[in-house]
């Protein structure tokens, strides 16, 4: 299968509430948006996290930003408060998720 | 009736850059109509160390660098008539009051200066707020306990002529709504208004992390000037049109990438973003490019605000120890594997209920976690580096116990793997927050003048 890197095709935001990470993602061409809506599904980035064992992903759509808002819970190790990890806020999690490999757009 | 306001920020954090307030400052002294700078200066756990220090020293307790923000401002600010709302007060607005008196030693004698109160219950009996702690709240004794009040005391502040408003706790975007519900005449029963005025200052409260901050990445969305980013504004109107600028003449870009990665920053349901002064809904939001570092924000709505509130209780009593060595040239990677397993060893006879957090820096440290999966996952990819650090993070109630524990990482430049070097240890008392939900009607917010 022709496998693409997410980050060659969108940009994203990580966020942090307590143990839930949340994380934005946007093509950077709006064409490819339905692309994203149909191949980056909850059940693949909860594969890509699976090291993070979240307790559950949710996908909200966005249709009028072109965006995906994904909540991840109980993926932070703890959160801020509780994680021994070097980045307790999650930070830099939105570049885990951009290292999805999936199927690309003209697949 | 006004028109139009200009509502800037000028920090997004504890930590953020004085100088880039200051130039947001002298930008906005120049133009014309009714302004307002809003410093946000509090993180989850800033409070319950502000609340230690204002126990060692009951002049102390407000934010650490809330000066350093104020000091450079407050000449341009206080003669272009542009009112400073923050929640640096902290656990001690005050004493924040006081020390701005003292600072400004005796001008500005017409300057009214407010500190909001009643988010606070620490001060109050136990039993008050005991009842709204969860259960494994109990048994240990909270450092902070505050509430994310709205924009009501705020806005009342400055009905009242208020040239600077110190709060404590707060909610991130009420710093802006409280402005904007004085300067448009705005009632706070108004749901869209109120969902324009969230958006604008849940845009601002990170400050540049809508002008081209946490966004960079070279090739792909480049910033100009990074090292200089300006301060954000929203530009306000009274039929409910929000832009968002930035500081003139200086580095960064608002573009329709910065402003939506911002928006959705730390939402869950997008349809309901729950805040004191508005459910918001982002779920037709949309955004248009103006050109020149303008964005404008339309199809926002307004749900009315919760019947709860949400508080944040600090509790004290658990000691973070982080030490790290680094393994470098020929053969890195198994010699830094092999600290890691001796490390492992060592751990589990001395401490067998601490279990550490190992991470090798190079290989895997930010996408790491505790159980080590996804470092195991990286090591069998056999990778090529000549230059790892190995990382240790532990909790323990027991301070000693973590100290020594620390010792196991730097013993391991006479006892290790070879040519282990750089160590560097770090011990500090962990505060943890536990987030509760109480009853709106509970909270009252009291004016004090200073």
């Amino acid at each position: 299968m022709n496998l693409v890197t997410l980050a060659d095709f969108a940009h994203a935001r990580a966020g942090d509430k307590g143990n839930i990470l949340s994380v934005a993602v946007f093509p950077h061409d709006p064409a490819h948006f339905q692309w994203l809506l149909r191949e980056l599904t909850c059940e693949r980035v909860a594969e890509q996290f699976a090291t993070r064992r979240p307790s559950r992903v949710h996908r909200y759509d966005l249709p009028n930003l072109n965006a995906l808002n994904f909540v991840l819970e109980d993926a932070l190790e703890g959160g801020v408060n509780r994680s021994c990890g070097l980045d307790r806020h999650g930070k830099s999690l939105s570049y885990l998720l951009l290292a999805l490999r999936l199927p690309g757009p003209s697949a | 009736m006004t028109q139009k306001i200009l509502v800037g920020c000028g920090a997004g954090f504890a930590n953020d850059r004085p100088d880039a307030a200051l130039r947001l400052a002298q930008d906005l002294a120049q133009r014309t109509g009714q302004r307002y700078i809003m410093l946000e200066l509090l993180a989850e756990r800033t409070l319950a160390e502000a609340q230690l220090r204002k126990g060692l020293d009951p002049q102390a307790g407000y934010a650490t660098r809330l000066f350093d923000f104020l000091e450079p401002m407050l000449d341009v600010c206080i003669e272009a008539g542009i009112p400073i709302i923050t929640n640096g007060g902290a656990a001690n607005p005050r004493a924040a009051a006081q020390r701005l008196r003292n600072t400004l030693a005796g001008r500005y004698p017409t300057l009214k200066i407010a500190c909001v109160l009643g988010d606070d219950l620490l001060d109050e009996t136990p039993a008050r707020y005991v009842q709204w702690l969860s259960l494994d709240c109990v048994g240990h004794e909270p450092v902070s306990v505050n509430v994310y009040t709205g924009a009501d005391g705020i806005a009342t502040a400055l009905a009242e002529g208020a040239g600077i408003v110190l709060c404590g706790r707060v909610a991130d975007p009420s710093l802006a709504v409280g402005a904007i519900r004085h300067g448009l005449g705005w009632a706070a029963e108004d749901w869209q208004k109120m969902a324009v005025a969230t958006a604008a200052g849940h845009l601002l409260e990170c400050c540049t992390q809508v002008t081209g901050g946490y966004f960079a990445h070279p090739g792909m969305k480049d910033i100009p000037d990074p090292a200089n980013l300006g301060c954000p504004i929203a530009e306000i109107h009274q039929d409910g049109r929000l832009i968002i600028s930035k500081t003139r003449h200086c580095g960064g870009r608002v573009s329709e990438q910065t402003v939506k990665e911002q928006l959705l920053y730390e939402v869950h349901d997008p349809r309901r973003y729950l805040t004191p002064d508005v459910v918001l809904d982002l779920g037709q939001a949309r955004v248009q490019d103006l050109g020149e570092d303008r964005i404008e924000i339309s199809g926002l709505q307004g749900h009315p605000r919760p019947e709860t509130l949400k508080g944040l209780a600090g509790m004290r009593g658990l000691w973070f120890g982080e030490a790290e060595i680094s393994y470098a040239g020929p053969g890195a990677v198994p010699r830094a594997a092999l600290a890691r397993e001796i490390l492992l060893q060592r751990f589990a006879r001395l401490a067998p209920e601490v279990e550490p957090w190992i991470d090798l820096s190079g290989i895997a440290s930010l996408f790491n976690d505790h159980a080590g999966r996804y470092l195991q996952q990286r090591l069998t990819q056999a990778p090529a580096l000549e230059d790892v650090r190995v990382r240790v993070g532990l909790t323990h109630t027991d301070r000693s116990l973590v100290e020594a524990l620390l010792a196991e990482v730097e013993s391991l430049y006479t006892n290790g793997p070879a040519g282990g070097g750089g160590v560097r240890r770090h011990l500090t008392e962990a505060v943890t927050t536990r987030s509760f939900l109480l009853p709106r009607s509970e909270i009252h917010t009291t004016l004090e003048w200073y």
